[in-house]
């Protein structure tokens, strides 16, 4: 920080007690949400609402994973986890192969196979999602993993990516490793896969995020209780009719279901640096 | 070790030839300089030795072997790129031992032949570091590094000074000449920079869209060019061109001055002088009204134009001279011996 230019004054305070305010904005639901996954159910109802965190802190995040409402959480972050963590892989493998496909080799018809992937940018899940769900039933994939992952693996906007990012690898590399005596995927193991890393880990940040907040497909496709994820849980943790919420364990289970991207984030954006920085091997 | 030997190579982009049929004899362990403007073919005529582009039609033999349908890899050559194409992950030791590593050469004899690369190139103390922290002469001795330890039969050289400074190309160059002396390989080096081509080949091949204008030593192309644009491609500045009507061995210049040539000729023709062969004579032939000088240091050039003609002339003088010097019109005269004449048709040379 020593070379950073040193400003004082009025400003910098203002300045900071502006973000500072900004920081406490946004913050505060995520507070809210915290305290009351720390209270008792009496003690959310009665107004004023608590602003403080309470005494049931174990008592409610024990009850959230071991039991929930019909699932017990433990199980929806599993869930979650392996359906995330499948096409955060899948997509970054498939789309890694096809950009290396579309960029590296000449074939008929590539220029169309390319503008076909593209095209389906353009439509979201929820245009086809009718159709996809007639063939995952027909395969008997419902309430199972690979049906959670399969429909949603394939990704325009990744391969997309790869292709710009591969374009932009000078033609000499793939030249020099061919002269060098490497075959395709030799090249694409040892060069372009290694060269790609700090694509690869900010993907597949956003890749787990997304896979983690599908809400529509779950909800689908899983009948069953045991297969529900996370995201869609907390939805099927509301009453229907007049049966009373359990307020401290759906914030409990709110606040679970965000740990893991936060981490993810946390986590990845190290990578990120050493990528970037990379002094050793 | 090994000969190489073009036999009326041609290329075709689909419906375009961009090589018109090239031959070409290469020795054993000589050094082939392949010059000439961009887009001329140089390149892909390389990138053809070297198996990055297919031969359309004719013949490629290394070591008297066909290779025409041979991958890269097993025509045992070994290329130094422009931009280096060094693998950006990879360290030093690594760039150079991945070839090895693919043909499966055992751990010590790669260590080995690394170690011997990276003395005979100074590089021994950046064996473990990335190639970005390396300045741009020494990733070019890596790109070398990466040829030598294959112990090819073939160097092929794509341009491999053009990202260098100055300074560091003619330290390369010197380098790069006295590496292919003790190393002894056979050797094809593309580049468009004249000096390149005239320090460094054994032969060299002036190429002109897709043609060979002429193949010899660098001297023999200075002295004897064998085309009107290997001689203006070789030589700097460029050879002066003048059209002309001889008449045996006297032709007559655009404004009537009358100048001896070697040889003898009938018709239109075309003079070729070099601006460092024009004399500077108060009662030579050739006028020149100048328009500008250009001090240089070891020579000066003055640039102008063919009295009484809008042709322009460049002569070259020896030594410092001051502007006030070079004013108005100057006269020189040229020795016939210096002279070169052309068709002024195909501009081939005339005569011997």
């Amino acid at each position: 920080m020593s070379g950073m230019v040193e400003k004082r004054g009025v400003g910098l305070w203002l300045t900071h007690a502006g973000l500072i305010l900004g920081v406490l904005v946004i913050f505060f639901p995520i507070w809210l949400a915290f305290v009351a996954s720390t209270v008792t159910q009496p003690e959310i109802v009665r107004p004023p609402m608590p602003l403080l965190p309470g005494d049931q802190f174990f008592e409610n995040y024990r009850e959230a994973l071991v039991s929930g409402v019909n699932t017990p959480v433990a199980r929806m972050l599993a869930n979650s986890a392996v359906m995330a963590l499948g096409i955060a892989f899948g997509k970054i493998a498939i789309s890694l192969l096809s950009a290396f496909a579309i960029v590296y080799f000449r074939f008929p018809g590539r220029q169309l196979f390319f503008w076909l992937i593209f095209l389906t940018l353009m439509l979201p899940v929820e245009v086809r999602i009718v159709p996809t769900y007639e063939v995952v039933a027909r395969f008997g994939m419902l309430n199972s993993y690979p049906g959670l992952i399969f429909p949603l693996i394939a990704s325009a906007t990744a391969t997309f990516l790869f292709r710009q990012f591969f374009m932009t690898v000078p033609d000499e590399l793939a030249e020099a490793a061919r002269v060098d005596g490497a075959r395709p995927m030799r090249f694409f193991w040892d060069i372009l896969l290694p060269m790609s890393r700090t694509n690869i880990a900010a993907l597949f940040v956003i890749l787990f995020i997304y896979g983690w907040n599908q809400y529509l497909w779950p909800l689908l496709i899983t009948t069953d209780p045991s297969m529900n994820t996370i995201v869609m849980g907390i939805k099927q943790m509301f009453p229907s009719g007049d049966d009373v919420a359990d307020w401290p364990v759906i914030m409990a289970t709110s606040l679970l279901a965000m740990l893991p991207p936060v981490l993810v984030v946390i986590l990845m954006q190290k990578l990120f640096i050493r990528g970037l920085v990379d002094t050793e091997k | 070790m090994a000969t190489v030997t073009l036999t009326n190579i041609r290329k075709s982009f689909g419906p375009n030839e961009v090589i018109h049929g090239v031959d070409l004899d290469v020795a054993n362990g000589e050094f082939i300089v392949i010059v000439g403007p961009s887009g001329c073919g140089k390149s892909t005529l390389l990138r053809m030795v070297a198996g990055l582009e297919t031969v359309t039609t004719g013949e490629l033999r290394i070591g008297g072997e066909r290779v025409n349908e041979k991958e890269p890899m097993d025509r045992n050559i070994a290329m130094v790129f422009q931009n280096y194409a060094l693998y950006p992950h990879m360290s030093v030791f690594d760039n150079m031992a991945y070839g090895l590593r693919i043909a499966k050469t055992p751990k010590a004899e790669i260590a080995e032949r690394v170690a011997n690369a990276a003395k005979l190139l100074q590089l021994e103390t950046f064996l473990a570091r990335k190639p970005r922290e390396l300045s741009g002469g020494q990733r070019q001795r890596v790109a070398m590094g990466r040829a030598i330890v294959r112990e090819p039969d073939v160097f092929l050289f794509d341009e491999p000074l053009s990202n260098l400074d100055a300074k560091l190309r003619v330290q390369m160059r010197l380098e790069i000449k006295a590496l292919q002396r003790k190393l002894g390989v056979t050797s094809l080096y593309v580049t468009h920079d004249q000096v390149e081509a005239m320090t460094l080949a054994d032969r060299m091949v002036v190429m002109n869209a897709g043609d060979v204008e002429q193949i010899g030593a660098p001297l023999e192309v200075y002295e004897r060019p064998a085309s009107l644009f290997a001689a203006q491609f070789i030589g700097s500045p460029s050879m002066n061109v003048l059209r002309g009507t001889a008449a045996g061995a006297l032709v007559t210049l655009a404004n009537g001055a009358v100048i001896e040539a070697a040889v003898d000729a009938k018709g239109p023709v075309i003079v070729g002088i070099r601006p460092e062969h024009l004399a500077p004579d108060p009662q030579g032939p050739i006028a020149l009204d100048t328009t500008m000088s250009e001090p240089l240091g070891w020579n000066t050039l003055v640039h102008g134009t063919m009295g009484g003609t809008d042709s322009e002339l460049v002569a070259s003088l020896a030594g410092v001279h001051r502007e006030s010097e070079l004013q108005g019109t100057m006269r020189f005269s040229v020795a016939a011996s210096l002279t070169h004449l052309f068709d002024a048709a195909s501009g081939r040379r005339l005569g011997g």
